[in-house]
């Protein structure tokens, strides 16, 4: 199967323990200072040398999920009204790195 | 085949969305997105379950083919228009299928799904109705489509244009990073092919790029163009959009797409793998 689901691929019957995850949210300033999650961004995945590797779009709550490889990477997140921004992320197998993301 | 045949902008889409001859369809690698808004009038084909045989890994035969678009009313006369999400991967692959059964008028959305939402122009969660028409396709024109043995006889002979990203190009990878990475196949890549990720076909909102700076792109890797080409990638879908680019908008004879890609040439007892960044040797 090669679905790019919204949101990432679900860790449900994944050995985490084998996989180098980068996951997080997409959200822009709200009002009052809250800030509201972004459901209609995508998150590209680039490598160290900043070749595309993945993309995802978000889920309606603006999560999204890579598997990716050991090493350093780049978020580059796009959204309708918004700049793209670059976020730098190093991943390692069996651990699930966060990353938050406001454009 | 050029940019002005096989491609129309988002502006084109929007003026002709209530035009009878036009068929809109969607399909994505998340055979979901359909669901949570489309654009206009567009139908929806799911790759996973429409396009693909059930039990053996290969397409739907021409009866299942026609039967299908029958059913969703497209007709031999219809232009179809083709669009999805991530630089139109999975609408890349339906226009070589379409291809590959003969669908003479058929056009890429530029940008596609992505593209359309980043402009934040209307989706609706309406369902169209069409009438069901009779359509005849013809027999898989396998100048298009390569199998694994010519893909072997490539080796050193053709180019052979491995599509992934690097990381998988090399083995650091076994899928696309959005994907879990325990996979059953070896590592590595095709001997003698060249790496140019599908992705350096398109810019970030999804566009293609200018055909100068696509044929830049295949000169810069010493593709010969005197020589057969043969696509590959993982699973058949990345490749289609190269072998887009290459037939359909840069006008290269001779291109075949190779749908076995990594999945089988990587799980082939006794073929050669090379590792790492650089083609290695035949």
């Amino acid at each position: 199967m090669c679905g790019a689901t919204e949101g990432g691929l679900s860790l449900d019957g994944i050995n985490v323990a084998k996989e180098a995850i980068i996951q997080g949210q997409v959200v822009r300033a709200g009002s009052n200072g809250q800030t509201d999650p972004v459901g209609n961004a995508y998150v590209r995945l680039l490598d160290r040398t900043g070749e595309f590797t993945a993309e995802v779009p978000t889920s309606a709550t603006g999560h999204f999920r890579f598997f990716a490889g050991p090493g350093e990477w780049t978020l580059r997140t796009l959204a309708p009204k918004a700049e793209p921004v670059d976020t730098a992320v190093s991943a390692e197998v069996g651990a699930i790195r966060e990353v938050a993301v406001q454009v | 085949m050029s940019r002005e045949t096989a491609l129309v902008t988002a502006e084109w889409v929007e003026e002709h969305l209530d035009d009878p001859s036009i068929v809109l369809v969607e399909v994505d690698e998340d055979t979901k997105s359909y669901d949570k808004g489309h654009i206009k009038g567009a139908i929806k084909l799911d790759w996973t379950t429409d396009l693909q045989d059930q039990v053996r890994r290969d397409f739907v035969d021409k009866a299942a083919f026609e039967a299908l678009l029958s059913s969703r009313g497209v007709g031999n006369d219809h232009t179809v228009v083709l669009y999805g999400g991530n630089n139109n991967w999975f609408a890349a692959y339906a226009y070589w299928y379409f291809k590959l059964y003969g669908h003479q008028d058929i056009k890429l959305l530029d940008g596609g799904r992505k593209k359309w939402e980043l402009d934040s122009r209307e989706l609706t969660d309406e369902l169209p109705e069409r009438e069901p028409t009779s359509y005849t396709a013809q027999e898989q024109d396998l100048s298009i489509r390569a199998f694994r043995d010519e893909t072997v006889a490539a080796i050193g002979t053709q180019n052979l244009i491995d599509v992934r990203s690097p990381d998988e190009y090399a083995g650091r990878l076994l899928a696309p990073a959005h994907l879990p990475q325990e996979q059953a196949q070896r590592a590595g890549h095709v001997p003698t092919s060249l790496n140019v990720p599908w992705s350096k076909n398109c810019n970030d909102d999804g566009t293609f790029k200018k055909d100068e700076d696509l044929k830049e792109l295949y000169a810069e890797v010493g593709i010969d163009d005197g020589k057969d080409t043969i696509a590959l990638c993982r699973i058949g879908e990345r490749s289609s959009l190269t072998w887009f680019v290459l037939k359909e908008l840069l006008g290269h004879q001779n291109v075949k797409n190779y749908d076995g890609s990594w999945t089988e040439y990587g799980s082939l007892v006794g073929v050669p793998v090379a590792l790492g960044d650089e083609p290695g040797a035949a």
